[in-house]
């Protein structure tokens, strides 16, 4: 009843301000999981939280630097402790005023046992409020990278939570579905009209939104469309104003299209390849006794048989930059010298093969998922090809997700594919989970290669305490430059993400693959 | 007649404890759902301990009594992939899938017994052959295809009818319907048809087999000798007996709807269980995929059941067979 | 060798074919699909599976009366360089082994479970039929997970051969229900016919009975049901395939190449698509078509 009072109200307000109704009906895959911020971490549920949900700070969305949100300023008062002042007036959906209770109870609850969120709170030891306007962040260890784990700390009503038995994210081994799993309460600049899951979710302006925002959208109608063909058919139809995952093959003809277009991007996901460096006998393959891939010759070789300028070219239609290290240029530590990858060169390759004493090759397990990356499996079959000319006899298997990643976990992967995104815009993120040795809260966590390198966990404990940003940064580059040098992977290329629309919709590309609802306009 | 229903109702109950046996058995190789909960940079002791919340580290035995425990009570816990009551989920989605399965086998009979008893009776025409061919192409092409050049041809290009979705739709209590709206109607034409299109054929040439056999029997022989009229013999009494395979196989296939009803909601997005249980299946997310199971086998067993106490209203021959059997 | 053809073709069933022109089409298509697959080595231009020779820069060429394409490449070439009419030939053999073989399996479980369970009756019976429920519930692509997971876990090296494997026993576990409840029935209603009663008194022995006498008079649906099933055997592949769990990418069957292809419905690439959808109906066909003559042929009562 309220809501819909409130609505009523909105809709007269713009009415009255000169604003037609706009609506903005949006498609991807998959539904959100949920509308609890703290209950999934889920890439594209995070987005749409962050329509409603507000935090503290947020990327700008061109320069991906974060800028004041719910926070106006902060300042460091020691390496454990940050001072952050909050915007004054900012009103939830409901009309209550955000204090600094809202923020220290929303930080806290990403804390909580049942959250599935902690990798934001990593480092944080806990919040306290100093006074209505005023909290503290007080850290476990100093933490160069807390403000870009904010910009994914969103800030729920304290009050609303509590009335409605949501203090805390839902416990999985209960029975009840909580109330913050279906409903929202935040100080963005829309709120939640209705959901259908899986059918339909619609959001519409918050009426008592703090800010003034560019967008002339009214209202958010997201439809979930799994089949792919079946998305795109809407977007020709006209059903839908905008795709956020259109397949390649598909964008010839969306560009051609006299009523669409195509935006795309450098999203921060670099793909690349991994290999069994751990084992000493590899299963699947012929050669017994030892383990090809442990040989660096052999990684160059099969690094530099892959024709990446033609994989760019064909498989992915030019949406992919070629890169020869494992993070996008957006990230902090990546330099013109580590993207430079290994030249391609098959005479080169069968040499070093020969030389590490394979002249005829040998067979080797590769598995890849067939349904997360943008053509992964045709990615893979093409570089199956590109090994056969040089010898190496490449036994493919590709896995849907599900168990494909549990499948990895086990070690079960002799050559694996994978992609690796960085939320926070800092190669530590990659280097921590992808270099590291595999040891614990973290450390090697998508190592499963098992590359272990001694100078690399070095480099990489030092960077996570150094709170000097120069001689961080040069310790980011070093990690990076070392990874290349011992080849713990065959970087591919950082994905560029196409987003489909009618000619009519302006919205703003962004690299972490989500929208910017404060921008979008609909003509 | 009630010892035989007793009978199968205590049978019925142990093919609903295998069906759970064998689904548990099979959840353990449908993957991990934490990957998904937890997200790509979770810890091995995040994920630890959600498997442990989860109970997916306990014994296999414990965790199957635990469910069949709870399935019982109809408790079948939460979906791990939205956090909702599994049971509020399928008795939220049954209404679209049993509307669209129901439309799709009026469809097929609708259409199917009247091409396959034409087939039967003109046998060796020109219409009829073309009749085989076309129906022939309806079982040659996979159901998406089909589905895709639908929406390709009548979304996109004509733009008459809407390519996803139930459309509006009024709730009566639980149950939602999107039959008393016109956008419902305009959404259910295609999926119906797409899910239609397989059943039909198979109906069409059963009719049409089984008509053919009965034609050249005897007493259709001696009732053409007796004098009765074309529309007596044919419809009065051959097909009638023509019934009893093409019974069976429907009573079959209506359950093989819902199975195929799978591909086709997840083509048209059509909010319905096929499309739960897809996306069940990509999140392995267990509990859905469970319960869905156990709703199926019960649907069948249902189904079997009405169809063999079917077979004795239709067929006065096999009443005299119960007392002979032994 | 000519002596038997002779005299077969002189026999009912020859002078049957012979007098229906869609028989002897669907007949030829089906000779031609089957050969070019057995003898694919020798039939197709290039191979497709020899992943060396493979070309990126030759992807997604149109077909060869096209602008843009070569005679080197009839009909095109998919996202990988590969031929696609020697993809269609080398994949339909895939194609039409595991689903002619699953069909058979299938026939053979299916049939002989169910006139056992017709003829017999009592509790063999009713343990036949919810064996039948519990097996109906369970999809064709469930259970091949279950399978290809134990696969994986008793023969952790094998992992191409173990494919065929998975997916012949999955699409006949899945497969056999059918064919086992549709005879049943028709055995419910045969054994009680004076036929079969006179073969019990005068003491033939129920097996003879059953393989000899009812098994003809039931065949008509199974024949019907099965030349359906080889078509659908090949798409289930496909979804399979989708899966994880079909014939590895780098060797596609026909049903890989249309799962693939579904993606390209919209694109411009028309004939990755429409070829392998093409082969797929011409096999199905013409297996459909000669499975109906054959059934009108053999049945005695139709002549």
């Amino acid at each position: 009843m309220k809501l819909r009072l409130l609505t009523l109200c909105a809709a007269l307000a713009l009415v009255a301000a000169g604003l037609q109704a706009k609506t903005f009906k949006w498609t991807s895959a998959s539904d959100i999981p949920t509308l609890d911020i703290h209950s999934q971490n889920n890439a594209l549920g995070n987005g749409v939280h962050a329509s409603i949900y507000d935090a503290l700070v947020y990327y700008n969305s061109r320069t991906f630097k974060a800028e004041p949100q719910l926070a106006t300023a902060w300042r460091e008062l020691s390496p454990r402790q940050m001072r952050f002042t909050l915007r004054q007036g900012v009103k939830f959906s409901d009309g209550s005023l955000l204090s600094a209770d809202d923020v220290v109870f929303s930080i806290t609850r990403a804390m909580a046992r049942t959250s599935n969120y902690q990798i934001y709170t990593q480092g944080i030891d806990r919040v306290v409020k100093v006074d209505n306007s005023t909290i503290d962040i007080l850290l476990k260890d100093p933490n160069p990278v807390l403000i870009n784990q904010l910009t994914e700390l969103r800030i729920m009503s304290k009050a609303w939570a509590e009335k409605n038995r949501s203090t805390e994210p839902k416990d999985i081994r209960t029975k009840d579905e909580t109330f913050a799993h279906r409903n929202a309460m935040g100080t963005g600049p829309f709120m939640v009209k209705e959901w259908q899951p899986d059918q339909r979710m619609v959001l519409v302006r918050n009426p008592n939104y703090w800010g003034s925002i560019p967008t002339n959208v009214t209202e958010i109608v997201y439809t979930p469309v799994r089949a792919e063909a079946t998305r795109i058919a809407a977007l020709l139809s006209g059903e839908v104003d905008f795709v956020l995952d259109p397949s390649p093959q598909d964008l010839p003809r969306l560009r051609g299209n006299a009523n669409l277009k195509v935006l795309d991007g450098v999203e921060n996901r670099t793909i690349f390849l991994g290999m069994d460096q751990f084992r000493d006998e590899l299963p699947g393959s012929n050669i017994k006794g030892k383990n090809p891939l442990k040989d660096l010759r052999v990684r160059k070789a099969l690094y530099q048989a892959i024709d990446s300028a033609n994989l760019n070219k064909v498989t992915m239609r030019g949406l992919s930059q070629p890169t020869g290290t494992l993070v996008a240029p957006q990230v902090a530590g990546w330099t013109e010298k580590v993207h430079q990858r290994l030249p391609f060169d098959q005479d080169a390759a069968k040499k070093l093969l020969a030389e590490a004493g394979y002249p005829n090759g040998f067979e080797v397990d590769f598995a890849c998922p067939n349904n997360r990356y943008i053509n992964d499996e045709e990615i893979c079959q093409a570089i199956t090809a590109m090994w056969a000319r040089v010898g190496v006899r490449a036994k493919l298997r590709t896995l849907p997700l599900v168990t494909y990643f549990p499948m990895i976990q086990r070690y079960e992967a002799s050559i694996y594919m994978l992609g690796w995104g960085v939320p926070t815009f800092d190669a530590l993120y990659s280097l921590q989970s992808l270099t590291r040795s595999v040891g614990t809260g973290g450390d090697g966590n998508y190592n499963v290669g098992r590359y272990s390198n001694a100078r690399m966990d070095y480099v990489v404990d030092r960077i996570k305490v150094e709170t000097d940003l120069p001689v961080r940064n040069r310790l980011l580059t070093e990690g990076l430059q070392l990874s290349n040098e011992t080849v713990s992977h065959i970087p591919l290329h950082n994905q560029i993400i196409p987003w489909a629309m009618k000619k009519n919709v302006d919205v703003v590309h962004r690299a972490d693959n989500r929208l910017d609802w404060r921008l979008i306009q609909v003509n | 007649m009630l010892a035989f229903i007793v009978q199968r109702l205590l049978q019925a109950i142990v093919v609903m404890a295998s069906v759970a046996f064998i689904a548990f058995l099979l959840f353990q190789y449908v993957g991990d759902p934490v990957v998904f909960l937890l997200g790509q940079d979770a810890t091995p002791e995040q994920i630890k301990q959600m498997r442990a919340d989860l109970g997916l580290d306990q014994p296999f035995f414990v965790q199957y009594v635990h469910f069949l425990l709870n399935a019982v009570q109809g408790e079948f816990g939460l979906s791990l992939r939205q956090g909702t009551k599994v049971s509020t989920l399928i008795v939220e989605r049954f209404p679209a899938t049993l509307e669209l399965a129901l439309a799709a086998a009026l469809l097929a009979l609708a259409i199917g017994i009247p091409m396959g008893v034409y087939a039967a009776l003109r046998r060796g025409t020109f219409t009829s052959q073309v009749f085989m061919t076309i129906s022939l192409l309806g079982v040659s092409l996979p159901t998406f295809l089909i589905g895709i050049l639908l929406i390709l041809i009548f979304a996109v290009m004509l733009g008459w009818l809407p390519s996803f979705g139930r459309g509006e739709v009024v709730k009566f209590g639980t149950w939602t319907t999107g039959l008393l709206t016109a956008k419902g109607w305009q959404h259910i034409v295609l999926p119906a048809v797409t899910l239609a299109i397989f059943q039909l054929t198979l109906i069409m040439r059963l009719v049409r087999a089984e008509m053919l056999e009965v034609l050249r029997t005897d007493y259709i022989k001696f009732a053409r000798a007796r004098g009765l009229s074309n529309r007596a013999i044919h419809f009065g009494h051959a097909l009638k007996n023509t019934l009893v395979p093409v019974m069976t196989i429907t009573g079959l296939q209506l359950g093989g709807l819902i199975a195929f009803a799978i591909i086709t909601e997840t083509v048209f997005q059509w909010p319905g269980m096929g499309l739960l249980f897809i996306q069940a299946v990509t999140f392995a997310d267990i509990p859905v995929m469970a319960a869905y199971l156990c709703l199926i086998a019960l649907i069948f067993v249902v189904i079997n059941l009405i169809v063999d106490l079917l077979y004795f209203a239709v067929d006065p021959r096999l009443r005299v067979d119960k007392s002979q059997s032994h | 060798m000519t002596a038997f053809l002779r005299r077969w073709l002189d026999s009912d069933v020859g002078h049957s074919f012979k007098s229906s022109p869609t028989a002897m089409v669907a007949a030829c298509i089906a000779l031609v699909c089957v050969i070019s697959a057995l003898f694919a080595n020798w039939v197709a231009p290039h191979n497709p599976f020899d992943l060396a020779t493979l070309e990126l820069s030759d992807a997604r060429l149109p077909p060869a009366w096209i602008e843009g394409g070569s005679t080197k490449f009839l009909l095109g070439t998919d996202d990988q360089g590969r031929d696609i009419l020697s993809a269609l030939i080398y994949g339909s053999r895939i194609s039409l082994v595991v689903g002619l073989a699953s069909v058979i399996l299938s026939v053979l479980v299916g049939v002989s479970l169910g006139l056992l369970a017709g003829f017999r009756g009592g509790w063999l019976d009713a343990f036949l039929m919810r064996l039948c429920d519990v097996m109906l519930s369970f999809p064709a692509i469930l259970v091949a997970l279950l399978i290809a997971g134990v696969g994986r876990a008793l023969f952790p090296n094998a992992h191409e051969s173990l494919a065929f494997g998975v997916l012949i026993l999955s699409i006949t576990l899945t497969g056999w229900v059918q064919y086992a409840r549709t005879v049943r029935g028709s055995t419910l209603v045969e054994r009680n016919k004076e036929y079969v009663q006179a073969a019990r008194v005068t003491g033939v022995a129920p097996m003879r009975i059953m393989g000899r006498h009812v098994l003809p008079n039931v065949m008509g649906p199974v024949l019907v049901l099965a030349t359906i099933q080889v078509a659908t055997a090949i798409i289930t592949e496909a979804t399979l395939s989708f899966l994880g769990v079909g014939v590895p990418p780098t060797s596609p069957s026909l049903g890989t190449l249309i799962r693939v292809g579904n993606d390209y419905l919209f694109s411009g690439e028309w004939w990755i698509t429409i070829f392998p959808g093409v082969m797929l109906v011409l096999i199905a066909l013409s297996v459909n078509l000669l499975g109906d003559w054959l059934r009108d042929a053999l049945n005695p009562r139709l002549r």
